[in-house]
């Protein structure tokens, strides 16, 4: 001890072998030591990187030297500074003989290196050689280094060196021998998957040491494959058993508490075998009844022993005695003063729980002070145990609670999961609509930018569709108070973007739905939220969506409409927005101020977002209109299927303007677009714009169709055989779109959409069916947390799935559906297929933007649609208004009409076209009126 | 599997740093830096652990001591026991103890392959391996014994164009 106690000293004196040796390097430490701000110790550290560069490169650096510059780059790597270039110093060192200098290349380089790293395949034959090494301190500097320097290649030519040294006669080397073999299955399962019957060898080895360290291993494995392993059950209760009962050489007791670190990897492992298996778990209650017994709990260790027999009593089949045991450790670990026994206490709670659910109630008041304690770490701790204990009789309390925790933290990681949390449990057990939407509303306004998007839909849609048909009344109560609520909160500066978003939705939606509130008022009100939020587009976009549907309630209702002066500022603003979707939008709303009330009301009906829409997949409505262009000399649609088989016959026509490489490598990643994966980008996912013209980004507006397509045909000929090798399959599984008629390319390419919409509206949580169910006595906290247990969690979870699926939200929107530009699914690779989800977001994403989107192309196929569709008359009128303003608003290329004749497939192109732009970023800045032109003849 | 072994002083230097799985040195940076800015603004007397998914993704949890001017940091995930982590380092800092006598931040700057060879005898390959101060004190006395006899004789400064010109 007196001779370590010097050793120590002298290297702390870097009088020999120590770590500074030098005075510079002494020097160094000193003045980063000193240094008073992040700069002037960037400074410092950056010259010695000057330094250590020149000096690496003198010839001839005797090894001590060497030593000490490795030394100083591990140092200089740990501050966060670049030490690369003396990579290849260490690996040298690592060849050395000396064992000193060999281990400081093997720290080093473990320090240094990544199992990836180029520079191992230059360590792995020392490592063999070290492995095979007489002295053994060598040996297990080399185990070391395989922990960290191996990788899944290179296993291979160590293991069998390693595998030999699990006889070993040292025993610190065959423990290192098994951690190694231990990291080896880590890293690479398959490679070490016949040695594994070594690690049950190993457990019946002379050493407790050994037998210590193949319990590591031994975890792992049992919990990937916990069956073939029940073997072992009555062999790890009884080296348990000789572990409490003192067998084991002194050496190993800590504190007092034999082996305490074995006895906590045994129990883990029990728990992992005990798990759901009775008989297992009856051969392990005689000694977790001694452990309890005879733990010391007034040592930290004593403590961690009694946690883990806990835990391990909660996966296990537990006796009564036993439950009863870990309460009584449970309530003294949360009687204790200590905020880690406290802590551990609410953890153990929390998985008892699961078992005997009213074990919580006798800890009342020991939790509710763990939920006001300052400490960060046991007060989260609590509200993971209140989330499990959840209930409809408490969930009013919790998420309160909750809510106020949330408000006051600043740590965004948590405050998004603690929002996730009370958006969950409040979905769940919500007792009534109007207290989930005032829950709502708080996350949304505290937490408003981390919650999820879905979040959001889901508020809106619960306020579309209520509490059901059957109850009009309330729903219209419910709506009230929504819009009551956000006429108050909408004026609090600096609201979340998604909030916004659901406001506006809110009040456009139902802001004048009941006569309280006047259209102007409402208006006025979105007004300011637009001019408030300008830099925010998608904010933008719902506010003009929502004053459109004013309006067109307004309208629809036969009211004057007055358009608010600011209103009209706003949308003169926004008509030359750099955004195509606002100016988008702005020109629909200008559009629809001049339809009369009959076409306004069957492109914006009241209340209608929840109605069921039936779709045309056949666009059968759209035959007449095909006999009618065909009538007039329009070619017939011809698929791509045979379009890709006659190639020079597509030379003539203008549809294939699909682009070249497309051909070769675009694939069945198109054809469903999943919403999950949709970045949720607000400008595209608001309204189905049918893009601006490709032509007049790509071309000057004059140039004609044709040119390009002759072009573009020349080079897909050339890249014929690509295809060839490419497409073919591609386009089969794509026909489903090719093979109808022309004009049904939009529809069915947007097909998809409505697939996903409908299905993602299923998983609908169960409002409807909560009643509400109050309780009486919230005022003692604790009584409402721990009381009146109605139904079990678990049991509402289960329950809730199997709640009506909603009936289709967007009744509208399908209908409206082929606007959205869906890139048909032959349209390139060029990245992401963000274009064509974009409009198979969320149902109510796109809802929200469709409804809205009576703009002059969208509003004109939307009474396309409705024509056929057997729905109620529209007038032509309507039409021929919109297109009129159509060809107003394009006025800034006009040349793009010309090539336009009446083609279905051109409109393909276009959208094609449209998908193209957008997928090369291009932001578009006009309108494509050539699209609906195609359609409408 | 424990992840990382850090100790920092209570200005946020960095003393040491280990981390089970490699990362690149950016990550580390940050890695400290964030478990630093946390453990800073810890108040006293709370409990020893926090929940850090933040910073080393899900599961992973963390036990600080603070001894003086140093924290001790271990990272670990949910097969291992909060308790007992602290009680590692409990058995860190007592083997430092024994090795420097009264350890201070001081022997742990200068004696940087010391402390590693000690945490290496304690922890292996992100697992416990001896928790015996004694053993491992044994451990690294026979390899200081044995540093030190080849250290005397490579005192004297041989030439090493030999393994530069294997460049």
């Amino acid at each position: 001890m007196e001779q370590l106690k010097t050793i120590g000293r002298e290297l702390a004196m870097g009088s020999q072998g120590g770590f500074g040796q030098s005075k510079e390097f002494l020097d160094l430490v000193k003045s980063i030591g000193e240094a008073r701000s992040k700069a002037e110790e960037d400074r410092i550290v950056l010259s010695e990187i000057d330094i250590l560069k020149r000096k690496l490169l003198e010839p001839d650096i005797p090894k001590r030297k060497m030593k000490e510059y490795i030394i100083r780059l591990v140092y200089i790597e740990m501050l966060g500074h670049d030490a690369s270039f003396g990579y290849i110093h260490a690996v040298k060192m690592t060849h050395d003989d000396n064992l000193l200098l060999k281990r400081t290349g093997y720290l080093a380089v473990t320090l240094f290196l990544n199992e990836d790293h180029d520079l191992i395949i230059l360590i792995v034959n020392t490592i063999q050689k070290d492995l095979r090494s007489d002295n053994y301190l060598v040996v297990c500097a080399a185990l070391n280094a395989i922990c960290r320097l191996i990788n899944e290649e290179t296993i291979p030519a160590v293991l069998p060196q390693v595998v030999d040294l699990l006889n070993h006669q040292k025993e610190a080397v065959r423990k290192k021998a098994i951690m190694a073999l231990h990291r080896f299955h880590r890293k690479s399962p398959s490679s070490v998957s016949h040695l594994i019957s070594n690690f049950r060898k190993r457990l019946c080895d002379n050493d407790p040491g050994v037998m210590g360290a193949t319990l590591c291993p031994l975890f792992d494995l049992i919990s990937e494959d916990v069956a073939s392993y029940k073997d072992l059950v009555s062999s790890f209760v009884s080296i348990l058993k000789q572990v409490t009962e003192r067998r084991l050489p002194k050496s190993y007791d800590y504190h007092q508490m034999p082996a305490p670190f074995i006895q906590i990897k045994l129990l883990k492992i029990m728990a992992l075998l005990g798990s759901g298996d009775k008989s297992a778990s009856e051969i392990m209650y005689m000694v977790l009844g001694d452990l309890f017994r005879k733990c010391d709990s007034s040592t930290n260790i004593g403590n961690a022993i009694l946690y883990e027999c806990i835990r391990c009593i909660s996966c296990i089949i537990p006796s009564p005695k036993l439950l009863e045991a870990a309460a009584d450790a449970i309530s003294k670990f949360l009687k204790s003063d200590s905020h880690n026994l406290k802590y551990m206490g609410i953890d153990g709670l929390g998985r008892l729980i699961k078992i005997s659910p009213d074990i919580a109630e006798q800890h009342q008041l020991a939790v509710i002070d763990c939920l006001e304690d300052p400490d960060d770490t046991l007060k989260r701790k609590t509200f993971e145990l209140l989330y499990k204990m959840t209930k409809s009789s408490n969930v009013e309390v919790i998420v309160d609670r909750m809510i106020d925790y949330m408000i006051s933290i600043n740590d965004n990681h948590y405050k998004t999961e603690i929002a996730s949390r009370c958006v969950e449990l409040a979905e769940q057990f919500a007792p009534s609509n109007q207290w989930f939407i005032q829950i709502m509303n708080k996350v949304f306004e505290h937490a408003g930018d981390l919650v999820n998007i879905k979040v959001a839909h889901n508020l809106m849609r619960l306020i579309a569709e209520g509490f059901g048909e059957d109850d009009d009344d309330a729903d219209s109560k419910l709506r009230l108070s929504a819009v009551e609520s956000y006429l108050q909160i909408i004026s609090e500066p600096k609201l979340p973007s998604l909030f916004l978003q659901v406001i506006s939705w809110v009040l456009g939606e139902y802001g004048t739905a009941d006569g309280k509130y006047s259209a102007s008022y409402i208006s006025g009100k979105l007004c300011d939220v637009a001019d408030a939020y300008s830099s925010d587009e998608t904010v933008k976009g719902y506010a003009v969506s929502a004053l459109m549907k004013i309006y067109a309630f307004e309208i629809a209702s036969g009211r004057k409409v007055d358009v608010l002066p600011e209103c009209q500022s706003l949308i003169e603003e926004l008509l030359a927005s750099h955004s195509t979707d606002l100016q988008q939008r702005a020109y629909e709303l200008q559009a629809l101020l001049a339809l009369d009330a009959r076409a306004v009301e069957s492109i914006l009906p009241l209340d209608a977002s929840c109605e069921d829409i039936e779709v045309d997949k056949d666009l059968s409505f759209l035959n007449g209109y095909i006999q009618q262009a065909i009538e007039s000399g329009a070619q017939p649609y011809i698929s791509e299927r045979e379009r890709s088989g006659m190639l020079e016959t597509t030379d003539y026509h203008s549809q294939d303007h699909h682009e070249v490489p497309p051909h070769a490598l675009r694939f069945e990643a198109y054809e469903r677009p999943k919403p999950s994966s949709v970045p949720t980008q607000a400008s595209t996912e608001l309204v189905p714009v049918p893009e601006p013209s490709y032509y007049s980004e790509a071309h000057q507006p004059i140039s004609t169709s044709s040119v390009s397509e002759r072009e573009s045909s020349e080079i897909k000929l050339r890249l014929d055989g690509v295809k060839q090798k490419w497409g073919r399959p591609s386009y089969q599984s794509s026909t489903s779109a090719s093979s109808t008629p022309p004009q049904a390319e939009n529809g069915t390419s947007s097909h998809p959409d409505v697939g996903v919409g409908s299905s993602s509206l299923k998983p609908r949580s169960s409002y409807e069916s909560k009643k509400p169910e109050i309780d009486p006595e919230k005022q003692r906290l604790a009584a409402s947390l721990f009381g009146g247990s109605s139904s079990s969690r678990s049991d509402r979870k289960s329950s809730s799935g199997g709640h009506k699926p909603a009936k289709g939200t967007a009744s509208k929107p399908p209908k409206e559906n082929p606007i959205p530009v869906q890139p048909p699914p032959d349209l390139l690779d060029f990245g992401e297929p963000t274009a064509t989800s974009v409009t198979a977001t969320d149902p109510f994403k796109e809802l929200e933007g469709l409804m809205d989107s009576s703009s002059q192309d969208g509003g004109s196929t939307d009474v396309m649609g409705l024509y056929s569709d057997a729905a109620p008359v529209t007038t032509t009128t309507s039409v021929d208004s919109l297109l009129s303003e159509l060809s107003d608003s394009s006025k800034g290329n006009p040349g793009t009409y010309q090539s336009q004749t009446s083609k279905g497939p051109n409109s393909k192109e276009a959208l094609e076209k449209d998908a193209l732009v957008r997928q090369m970023g291009v932001n578009p800045t006009s309108q494509n009126p050539t699209l609906f032109k195609d359609l409408l003849g | 599997m424990i992840k990382a072994v850090m100790m920092m002083n209570t200005q946020g230097k960095p003393r040491l740093a280990k981390f089970y799985d490699f990362l690149p040195v950016e990550k580390q940076q940050e890695l400290i830096r964030g478990v630093f800015s946390v453990l800073s603004s810890r108040p006293e007397n709370v409990s020893n652990f926090l929940e850090i998914d933040s910073l080393f993704g899900p599961d992973s949890r963390l036990v600080y001591k603070h001894y003086a001017t140093l924290y001790f940091v271990l990272v670990f995930d949910g097969s291992e026991n909060e308790l007992a982590m602290l009680d590692l380092i409990q058995v860190l800092v007592e083997t430092l103890d024994k090795c420097f006598s009264n350890v201070c931040e001081l022997d742990i700057v200068f004696n940087y392959s010391k402390l590693h060879t000690v945490l290496d005898e304690i922890v292996f390959g992100g697992q416990v391996l001896e928790t015996r101060t004694d053993e491992v004190m044994k451990a690294v006395e026979e390899i200081s014994k044995l540093e030190a006899a080849s250290n005397s004789i490579s005192l004297v400064p041989k030439s090493v164009s030999g393994w530069r010109g294997g460049r």
